[in-house]
């Protein structure tokens, strides 16, 4: 789950005066977890860094365009080259058994529920 | 339930409407007649090298057979359609952000004049569509030999 930390701490340093982009994200939760998918255009799998620290979840990502030092910018309306957004997840979650997938710039994160957190029906007895 | 996972993401933009405020650039300052509104999908980088106009959209989760791009009349036009991945409310869901977007999109960038349109190549990785427009010959920044005035009466 700690992808390459040091190498986006360093650029994060660089960056420090620009904040972050906040990447768009959906959310759901089913019945044994939830599902988090998070928009990040331009993040390989080597500039991404999902991490938990307690109950909290950041994920980071840095913009890697593969673009020549040559490029001169005409136009931009995306200005800075990172993202980071950070999530507090419940204790009924189960952080340890996150799964983590980025395909085509999207990163979807499953997680699961701990076992005694999911629904379970309460038989009630007729006295 | 969790409200932390459903607090909205700023807007990329704030950052620099302030600097422009403070800097006394207003509304009057001229921009182009197609720049979209903020927060428009997907949003669009545009680049010179020597060579070539290079134009970055940032469009995550495409299939890259469906993305539509054509050039017509100087315009370079990005469309398509991102369908949606989360599932609709129902008992066995609970939705908390919906914050990508879907649905179908159309983005149009003006190409500068200098460009050839008929040399053109578009890629895309890690959710960013990138097109390359080859710069006309003529318009390629070159060197031109100046001769000295010996040189010139040489060759008479």
């Amino acid at each position: 789950m700690d992808m390459n930390q040091k190498g986006l701490r360093r650029e994060a340093n660089e960056e420090a005066q620009a904040a972050p982009l906040v990447p768009p994200v959906d959310i759901w939760e089913d019945n044994d977890g939830i599902t988090l998918k998070a928009d990040l255009p331009g993040v390989a799998k080597e500039g991404l860094a999902v991490g938990v620290d307690g109950e909290t979840l950041t994920i980071e990502g840095a913009v890697s365009l593969g673009e020549s030092a040559k490029l001169k910018d005409v136009y931009a309306e995306v200005r800075v080259a990172r993202y980071r957004r950070t999530f507090v997840l419940g204790r009924d979650l189960d952080s340890e058994k996150i799964a983590a997938r980025l395909k085509n710039g999207v990163l979807e994160l499953r997680i699961p529920k701990l076992e005694a957190a999911k629904p379970r029906r309460i038989p009630v007895r007729v006295a | 339930m969790y409200p932390s996972l459903t607090a909205f993401p700023g807007d990329l933009f704030a950052e620099f409407d302030a600097m422009q405020r403070l800097l006394g650039m207003g509304a009057w300052q001229p921009s182009s007649i197609r720049a979209a509104a903020r927060g428009a999908f997907p949003a669009v980088n545009m680049g010179t090298t020597d060579e070539a106009v290079e134009i970055y959209a940032f469009a995550p989760g495409l299939d890259p057979a469906k993305i539509e791009v054509c050039v017509e009349k100087g315009l370079l036009v990005i469309s398509g359609v991102r369908a949606s991945e989360a599932p609709h409310v129902s008992d066995n869901f609970h939705v908390y952000a919906k914050e990508r977007y879907e649905g179908a999109f159309k983005r149009v960038v003006g190409l500068p004049e200098e460009v050839d349109a008929s040399r053109i190549e578009a890629t895309y990785r890690d959710g960013v569509l990138r097109v390359v427009v080859a710069k006309r010959e003529s318009m390629k920044p070159r060197r031109i030999e100046v001769n000295g005035l010996e040189q010139i009466q040489h060759k008479q």
